[in-house]
């Protein structure tokens, strides 16, 4: 047994973003059929062209924040790809904010975006595919602010709730579905090298700021999260489920 | 080949985990230096079917509680393959397979425990340490236990608060060594079919896995594919992880 994919079907949401995109390429690389998922039809499309150039490979346009188009999604990609066997949801947004300053309107989208639309994600997709099957795997981008407060000068309090939710939801679906060998597992990010973080990462400060939290002492890359990714939604992790694996540089263990 | 080129000592390799995990690593291009101490015919084999399957080992008698012998492991090793790259933990002892309350632990009993879980752990990253630091980074796996993080079970507080050691152990030498790009990770398993395990007895083990969402007990390659992946380039970002491979009894 190694890390291959062959016939397998996996959807990515989030696909045409920095982690999205390499997990998608990962995935393709392994033999998957890769339904590619996100709300940005340009980017989708160019995201999916170059997954194509690695194996097969589909764009599909959705905003996770609609959650009534979530199953009529799910239900085309079964149709034109296969019952889905794999599903990572990468598909989240960030916004800086001071706790005192934060905003209800932008507070209700980050959860919309990042915790509601990935549980009805998983949900859709654990109904038409996984539960009838008794087989599937789930991966979910928390992030290490899902798990610890962050010093100054980070502003994530709407983020930070947004991603510990994705903590909570992973270990609990872990639980209840194990008995339709569903496993449920999330990745922790720290900083990782995106169009997320790119505005922070140009401040000098902000990037010396983010530095000297991790022991590694270098910013994570899409590759470093894609391939713990890939990991857990391989055989080779048949018996993890629950976990939130942080990749974080070592971050958490401070 | 994931570990290609890459040499790796692992203690306790006679059975269960560590004897799966060399058999994946020497798969995956790593030669290997088999140490453990009691089952010597049980390391000596492991080396021997390594090797039948056409990849390089060597068995190195160790008791990794004394620090000559330690010494001695990363000598020969080096003698031999000329650099450590991964080090993985997975010798360890309960000291005791039945109920042990405290009141029953006899002081032998502690001290061999943490001889070899804590102790053990120390020396040979101690030793091996220098030598990563010479190649610019290195790799090191501690098999710690999810009785580390939930002491259930028979009562046994030597072995559960060793293994508690163990994962703090983990993430203390993982702030450490990340200057010298040395990674250090733990593995907690849980209730895994080894040779160690089966020394319980059998209404505790159905006990356990009654506990597992996912049905069913752990097997040594579950772990073995989770040392892999920490062993290779493909988790080059973690560092102070502490995995629970346990089919979810510890959410």
């Amino acid at each position: 047994m190694n890390i291959t994919f062959d016939n397998k079907v996996a959807i990515v949401t989030g696909a045409a973003g920095g982690i999205g995109r390499v997990c998608a390429e990962l995935l393709a690389e392994g033999g998957a059929k890769v339904a590619l998922v996100d709300y940005h039809p340009e980017r989708l499309a160019e995201a999916t062209k170059n997954v194509q150039k690695k194996g097969i490979a589909q764009g599909y346009r959705l905003d996770v924040a609609d959650t009534s188009a979530i199953a009529p999604t799910v239900s085309r990609i079964r149709q034109e790809l296969g019952e889905v066997d794999i599903l990572v949801c990468c598909a989240g947004i960030a916004a800086p904010m001071l706790a005192e300053e934060a905003t209800e309107a932008v507070w209700d989208n980050m959860l919309a975006i990042n915790t509601k639309g990935l549980f009805f994600c998983n949900q859709a997709v654990a109904i038409q595919s996984m539960i009838p099957r008794k087989s599937g795997a789930i991966v979910n981008i928390a992030s290490v602010t899902g798990i610890i407060g962050m010093p100054p000068p980070f502003m994530t309090v709407a983020y930070s709730a947004s991603k510990g939710g994705v903590v909570q939801i992973t270990r609990q679906e872990a639980v209840e579905w194990a008995k339709y060998n569903i496993r449920v597992n999330a990745v922790a990010p720290t900083m990782v090298v995106t169009d997320m973080t790119k505005e922070l990462l140009e401040d000098p400060e902000g990037k010396a700021a983010a530095l000297n939290l991790m022991p590694l002492h270098r910013f994570g890359e899409p590759y470093d999260v894609a391939a713990a990714i890939c990991f857990l939604v391989s055989d080779a992790a048949k018996m993890i489920t629950g976990v939130i694996l942080p990749v974080d540089g070592g971050q958490t263990a401070q | 080949m994931r570990l290609a080129n890459k040499v790796a000592i692992i203690t306790g390799a006679s059975s269960g985990i560590g004897r799966s995990t060399a058999y994946l690593f020497a798969k995956e291009g790593a030669r290997i230096a088999v140490a453990n101490n009691i089952n010597v015919a049980g390391g000596e084999e492991t080396v021997a079917s390594i090797k039948a399957s056409g990849c390089e080992a060597i068995f190195v008698k160790t008791d990794i509680s004394v620090a000559s012998e330690v010494e001695n492991l990363v000598k020969v090793t080096k003698d031999k393959y000329g650099k450590i790259d991964i080090l993985l933990n997975s010798a360890g002892i309960f000291g005791s397979t039945k109920e042990t309350p405290i009141e029953d632990t006899d002081e032998s009993l502690w001290e061999r425990v943490y001889a070899v879980n804590v102790k053990g752990i120390f020396l040979t990253t101690k030793y091996v340490v220098p030598e990563m630091k010479k190649a610019s980074g290195g790799v090191i796996i501690n098999i710690a236990s999810m009785g580390g993080i939930r002491p259930v079970g028979p009562r046994n507080a030597a072995y559960l608060s060793s293994k508690g050691a163990v994962i703090t152990l983990t993430k203390a030498l993982a702030i450490e060594l990340a200057p010298d790009n040395i990674r250090v990770n733990c593995i907690n398993p849980f209730m895994t079919e080894t040779r160690m395990v089966k020394q319980l007895p059998a209404e505790v083990i159905k006990a356990a896995v009654s506990t597992i969402p996912l049905g069913r007990i752990v097997k040594p390659e579950d772990i073995a594919y989770a040392a892999l992946y920490l062993a290779s380039e493909e988790s080059s970002m973690l560092t102070g992880a502490s995995i629970n491979v346990d089919g979810g009894h510890g959410i």
